[in-house]
């Protein structure tokens, strides 16, 4: 898919950059000009990765979340979080709604679920020791542009 | 942010603002702390003020819920966008908590 544009950021996982991160990546898709929605679902997908980087890959330590985000030809967006924290020993269980390793802290277990419903398409890749990368994608609809 | 009204036996939680992982620590301390001093019947969050919210807010729901079980009181939650009910919903929060 030819890539028509990309912006790459990267930050330390600290939980105040949360708010930075997601807000970066919506405003550098306003240039399709997606909908109300559509801007909220890729928002919340966002914060959900990088959140699971800084509770999880980064946990009790700190390091760097690097997000590269694209324009596709054909109005979609592509995003790839990673960190290279811990890793997940079993990408699988950890994609179970529900599933936590961080109960004490009140997280619900839904991320990659919130990922999963918001945005079209989610890849997980994962590698103990290594660290993880997400990469979803979200064809937006298609909008009638003004001459 | 959090602002607290106490009314009666009914303690309601204007949510104000973005809810995330990094937010969400804070509210659920002054919330429980207010809940832990006035032991209402009925804990109110109001989210007609919050701008953003992802699973954390989940977590916070569910978390004041317990709590809420745990002095024989109940919780109600009002004032959710569409998008907030979106990400409520995914938790099947509706069998758990009153919706308004």
């Amino acid at each position: 898919m030819k890539v028509l544009n990309e912006m790459n950021l990267n930050f330390l996982s600290k939980s105040t950059n949360e708010s930075y991160a997601r807000s970066a990546v919506s405003s550098f898709f306003i240039q399709l000009d997606p909908t109300i929605d559509e801007l909220s679902d890729i928002k919340t997908a966002v914060s959900e990765a990088v959140t699971n980087c800084i509770v999880h890959g980064y946990r009790n330590t700190m390091g760097k979340v690097f997000i590269t985000a694209r324009i596709l030809e054909g109005n979609e967006v592509y995003i790839k979080i990673r960190d290279k924290g811990c890793g997940i020993a079993d990408v699988n269980q950890a994609m179970e709604p529900m599933f936590t390793t961080a109960k004490e802290e009140e997280r619900a277990g839904l991320g990659f679920a919130v990922m999963q419903t918001f945005m079209d398409k989610l890849k997980v890749t994962s590698k103990v020791g290594v660290g993880t990368t997400i990469i979803m994608t979200k064809k937006l609809s298609p909008r009638i542009k003004n001459a | 942010m959090v602002n607290i009204v106490i009314k009666d036996d009914e303690l309601t939680a204007n949510l104000i603002g973005e809810i995330d992982h990094h937010t969400s620590v804070s509210i659920r301390e002054v919330i429980d702390k207010q809940i832990q001093t006035a032991m209402p019947k009925m804990t109110i969050l109001d989210f007609s003020k919050v701008t953003f919210m992802d699973s954390s807010g989940i977590g916070l729901v569910m978390g004041r819920y317990k709590l809420m079980q745990s002095i024989d009181g109940s919780l109600k939650v009002t004032g959710m966008s569409n998008h907030i009910k979106r990400v409520m919903m995914l938790a099947g929060l509706s069998k758990l908590v009153i919706i308004e």
